[in-house]
This record gives structure tokens, sequence and C-alpha cells, in this order.
């Protein structure tokens, strides 16, 4: 009862947010990017190196980020912490828990367990417990299952592995969609347009792993080119970032094809070619920007997509990446190694979408204008 | 089309146009030929996916097992028909979920406008950028124990991920609607704001509610063989099947039709609804018609 509480209390705040009045909400925008910096940044330096760069952090965003961006960091912020908030709550509503296993723990030992690990019965606490370790403590906490290793040391060489899966399939998907769509766009039943068509139908109806699957039989069974799975050299990271990027390429190569033939009629492209000049010139310095904005705003979906297909490649192809250990924490109902692997993806999710946001203030004039 | 019947409504006009896309038409006759024989075929031909035969394990198609038997020797052709109807059932249902969640909360954004929408929308625009899958597993958990085999769950978890589209675009509607004529002449006469939105402004917007609930459906079934791949799906669907072919694929011996025939069953029905989705689109949607 009091869980649904705190949580409606949450909704209500952040609501709230819409209404900060603008000279506040520079202020507050700034305090929580540098909170934000200053405790990530201090995984990696020290609590005085994190300190230090927190202010540092919260000092420029008040001299260089626009209101636009401030106003989104006040809403996101809350946001995140409301989020590992219902996170935790969702835990602990699922059966079971981390100390039950096959043998029957007797009450005390449980308790001693949980006093150890720092997991009371309560999610409310637990909840207080974990959000004073990351802000004071500095450390994402113990993991239950694995003895004597912290999230953090479990987390640290899972992430560059998801995370250049992730940014090779999101780079792969733009470039292939954006070809293939500004191309078909431009030549209606060409070659280029069926390529594109043919390209999205196969990205939209079957899903990812079932590409990743068919890929694995032609490239590595078949032909013998590559790798089954599993990781080490950038041969192993070809197929599964494939799989991952072809449903989202399918979607930008959508996006840009209707965007550039509706930019194709309007007037300032006919003004570019009545002032003579060349093809490629009204292309690339005109038309294209306003194909590429439909893009840049799929772009935070898109993240999130290759995010989700990311679980079930990284299974697939046996990469020890945070996906796997975000399944296994949560089948094993390891809290606070789901809670470790939520927050970062949550945290790159939320941060690549404040840079889509600066993409699109430097792309679309009139979001520019929005500096208080 | 301006050239068409006069007296018809919009809807009709746009279901004729439908008729003559001829992908669509093809993309909705495949659905029902899929969902008709996922239905009656099991029971017809009485198919148990679920009889084991160890001696007739792993055979190729025959005339006996046309899709070949599985590890187990099942006849796979009854399980991947018994499959579908998980697969469709699963996206009909999350779907409808999503498409109630959805819609109400677009409306009410849109209706009630200005800081609300605001606040509301800023919510949506959040959830949006997030990795779903997270929410779907979590809520697949607490589920896991208490309902073995039990289809609520999926539904839950799969269509309160799903609604966020629906919402957006029910809200850009409902605002425009809004300000038009005969929804200050209703408010005039005194209508309350919940007539209003049920009697005047929600069925101009069934087209566009019919077009993205289609497309949805698509994704939300691949979103459920997602979860029969990692391991927390409930029941007997394509996507479990998908994935149990996936598991068998070695470098010693191929067993492709298991993997060729769910694959092949999935693809289509989502290559299909998605002709539809688009189909529907093209007829129904005004801001989309060029």
């Amino acid at each position: 009862m009091s869980e649904a509480l705190t949580l409606g209390l949450g909704l209500a705040l952040l609501a709230a947010t819409a209404w900060c009045p603008p000279r506040a909400t520079r202020v507050l925008g700034c305090l929580l990017f540098g909170l934000v910096l200053g405790v990530v940044l201090r995984f990696s330096f020290g609590p005085a190196g994190g300190a230090l760069g927190g202010v540092v952090a919260a000092a420029l965003a008040y001299r260089l980020l626009p209101l636009l961006v401030l106003r989104r960091v006040l809403f996101l912020v809350p946001a995140l912490v409301l989020l590992i908030f219902a996170t935790t709550l969702l835990m602990y509503k699922a059966p079971g828990n981390p100390f039950a296993n096959e043998r029957s723990t007797s009450p005390q030992v449980e308790a001693a367990l949980r006093a150890q690990y720092g997991v009371p019965k309560n999610a409310n606490q637990f909840f207080g417990i974990y959000m004073r370790r990351l802000l004071v403590e500095g450390t994402l906490g113990p993991s239950i299952k694995v003895q004597g290793r912290t999230v953090e040391e479990l987390i640290a060489p899972a992430f560059p592995v998801s995370l250049s899966l992730g940014v090779l399939s999101l780079t792969l998907s733009v470039i292939l969609g954006l070809t293939l769509g500004v191309l078909a766009g431009l030549k209606r039943n060409s070659a280029a347009d069926y390529a594109s068509m043919a390209l999205a139908l196969i990205g939209i109806s079957l899903p990812s792993f079932v590409i990743g699957a068919g890929l694995m039989i032609v490239f590595s069974l078949w032909l013998g080119w590559l790798p089954v799975a599993g990781w080490g050299s950038y041969r192993h990271l070809l197929m599964p970032a494939v799989a991952l990027s072809l449903p989202s390429a399918a979607v930008i190569a959508r996006l840009s094809r209707s965007g550039i033939i509706e930019v194709m009629q309007q007037d300032f492209v006919r003004t570019a070619r009545a002032k003579g000049l060349p093809e490629s010139w009204v292309i690339g310095r005109h038309a294209l920007r306003g194909a590429i904005v439909p893009v840049v705003s799929y772009l935070g979906p898109a993240a999130a997509a290759i995010m989700t297909g990311s679980f079930v490649v990284e299974v697939l192809f046996a990469i020890p990446g945070m996906g796997q250990w975000f399944v296994k924490g949560a089948i094993n109902r390891d809290y606070s190694v789901v809670l470790g692997t939520a927050i970062v993806y949550f945290g790159l999710v939320i941060l690549f979408n404040l840079l889509v946001d600066l993409a699109y203030a430097w792309l679309d004039p009139r979001v520019r204008e929005d500096r208080a | 089309m301006t050239a068409d019947n006069a007296s018809s409504s919009p809807f009709r006009l746009g279901l004729r146009r439908l008729a003559r896309n001829r992908v669509a038409v093809l993309g909705a006759l495949l659905i029902v030929a899929m969902s008709v024989s996922c239905l009656l075929l099991p029971l017809a031909l009485g198919l148990d996916p679920d009889h084991t035969a160890p001696a007739l394990r792993n055979l190729p198609p025959s005339a006996r097992f046309w899709f070949g038997t599985d590890t187990l020797g099942r006849d796979l052709f009854a399980r991947v028909l018994v499959g579908g109807r998980t697969s469709l059932l699963v996206g009909l249902a999350s779907t409808a979920v999503s498409v109630l969640v959805g819609v109400s909360y677009g409306s009410i954004a849109g209706f009630y406008g200005g800081k609300v929408d605001e606040a509301m929308m800023r919510l949506v625009d959040f959830l949006y950028g997030l990795p779903y899958m997270f929410l779907v597993i979590l809520i697949m958990l607490m589920f896991s124990e208490t309902a073995r085999g039990e289809m609520l769950p999926v539904f839950l978890a799969l269509g309160l991920v799903q609604w966020l589209t629906m919402a957006r675009i029910v809200r850009g509607q409902v605002l425009t609607l809004r300000r038009q004529e005969f929804v200050l002449a209703a408010e005039l006469l005194g209508a309350s704001d919940l007539r209003i939105l049920l009697r005047h402004v929600l069925p101009n917007v069934v087209g566009v509610i019919v077009v993205y609930a289609t497309l949805m459906v698509p994704s939300v079934i691949i979103l459920e063989s997602f979860l029969s791949f990692l391991g927390l799906g409930v029941a007997l669907s394509w996507g479990q099947l998908v994935s149990d072919g996936v598991a068998v694929v070695n470098p010693i011996r191929s067993y492709w039709w298991l993997l060729v025939w769910p694959s092949a069953f999935l693809g289509v029905t989502l290559l299909s609804l998605n002709f539809v989705g688009d189909g529907l689109r093209d007829a129904l949607d005004p801001k989309a018609r060029t």
C-alpha cells in the first residue's frame, strides 16, 4: 500500500516538472546534471574526481546547454529514480527471493544473509539502502548470487561489449537505412527502391534472432567465413550487428524515403533548382537535411529497439554482454544485478536521447531559438 | 477518388480503396487462411502437438509428417498450427489491451490539452525511449509461478508496453478535433465531457485506431517470440518453435525443417499483417494520404 502511494507521489512530482518556470528549470536542471555526472565519474575517478567533475559539469551546463535540454534533464533524472523504484517494486512483487534455494534456509540464516547483503523484506527499505549506496558510497552493491563480487565488477567487462555491439548496430542501421531510403525516394520504382522495400520487408517480418540464425547457417556453417558465436575479434561482431540492425534499418529506410519524397516537392527545393544549382548540391545541401529530421527523431526509439533486440542476440551468439547479466539476474532474483544493469541501460538511453535532442536543435532552427 | 459515390461515408470509401489494393487484399486473405487453419485443422485432422514418439525422432518432412518431426518425435505440422493459435491470440489480445489503454490515455491528454497534455505526453515520450523489454521481463516474472501456462500475464505485459504509439496518435487527432465547430456546438448545448468524447470525438478517430492496431499486432507477436526465446514464454507458440529450431542449429547435422517451417509461418503472418496495415493506412488515414 505504502509502495503504491510512493509511486503515485513520484509520478505526481514528475508531472509537476512541466509547470516549473524557466529560471528554476535552468538552475535545477544544471544541479541535477552535475549530480548525475558526479555519481557516474566517481566510479572511474574516486570521490574527489567525481565531485570535481560534477561541479564542472553543472557550471558548463549552465553556460552552454539550451533550455530545451535542461528541461529534459529536469524531467529525466527524477524519472530515472522513479524507474529504479518501479523496478525494485516489480522485483519484490515477483514470487521467490534471492535467498530461497533448493535447500530450505532457516529463518535465522536468511535474516543474517538479508542483513549482510542489505536486502530487507520491505521494498521501500531496500530502495533506501540502494540509493544510499549509489549516492553516498558510490557502489552498485554486492551481487547476491555471484559470491564475493560487486555488481560494478560484473558489469565492467560486459559494458564495453554491449556498448560496441549497440553502437555498431545503430550506426549500421542508420547508414544502411538512410542510403537505401534516400536512393529509393529519389528514384522511385528503381532497383534501389525495390532493394529498400525488400530490406524493409525482411526487417519488419522476421524477429532478429531468426535473421541471426539464418546468417549463422549461411556464413558460419555453409561458407565457414565467420565464427559461429562467441566474442573476441571484430569477426565475432559482424553477424550479431547485422541481425540487430536490420529491424531498425527497415524503419529508417521507410522514414527517410517518405521524408525525401516530401521535401523534394517543397518550395525551397524548387527555388534552389531555379537558382541553377546542380542537382547534387540541391539534394546534398537542401533536401537531405529535411529528410534526416524524421530519422533523427526516430533514433531514440531505435536505440531502445536495439537494446531490446540485444538481449536476444546476445543469448543467440553467446556474447558476454550486459543483456545476459540482466536476464540471468532476473531469473535468479539477483536484485542488485538487475538494478545495476537496468540503471546502466536506462542511463545510456537517457544520455542518448539528450544527444538526439541536441542534434535536433542543431538541425532544426526553430527549436534552437528556445534559449532563455 | 472524388468520382466515388458521394453518399458513401469516409470509412466506406476507405474500404473501397482498400479493396483495390491487391497486396493488402492478398495479405488479408492470407491472414484469414492462416487463422482458420490454425484454429480448425488440428481438430479436423485429429492432430496432437504433444504426442511424443521416441522411434520417430528428427524425421525430415515426408508424406506422413508433412513438416517432419522434432527431437522428441512430435509432429511439427501439428505443433506449428497449434503454436499459431497462441501467437495470433497473443497478438490480438495484447493489442486489445494496448488499444484500450492508449486510446483512453491519448484522448484524455488531447481533450484537456495545455499543461495536462504536456505532463501526460512527457511521460509517454520518456517511456517511448526505454528498452521496454525490461518491463516485460519483470512483469512476466511477477506472474512466473502463480500462472504457469496461463495467457493473461502475457497479454497484460505486452499490452502495457505497446500502448504508447496509440496514445500519441489518438492524442494528436483528438487535439485537432477538439477545436472543431461540431464539438463546440455540443459543448454549448451542455453535453458532458465524457459524452462529447465518446459520441462526437472518438467516432472520428476510429479509422486511425484501426490502422495502428493492425500495425501493432505484428510487433506484439515479435515481442512474444523474444520472450519465448529467452525461456520466459508461457505456451507453445511460433516463437517457441523457432527458438527450438535455433537451438538445434549445429555444424554436424542439419534439422532445417525445425527452423524453416515455424519461421516461414511467422514471417508470412507478420508480412501479411504489415501489408494489411499499410493498405489500411493508405485508405483510411487522411494525413498519410498523398
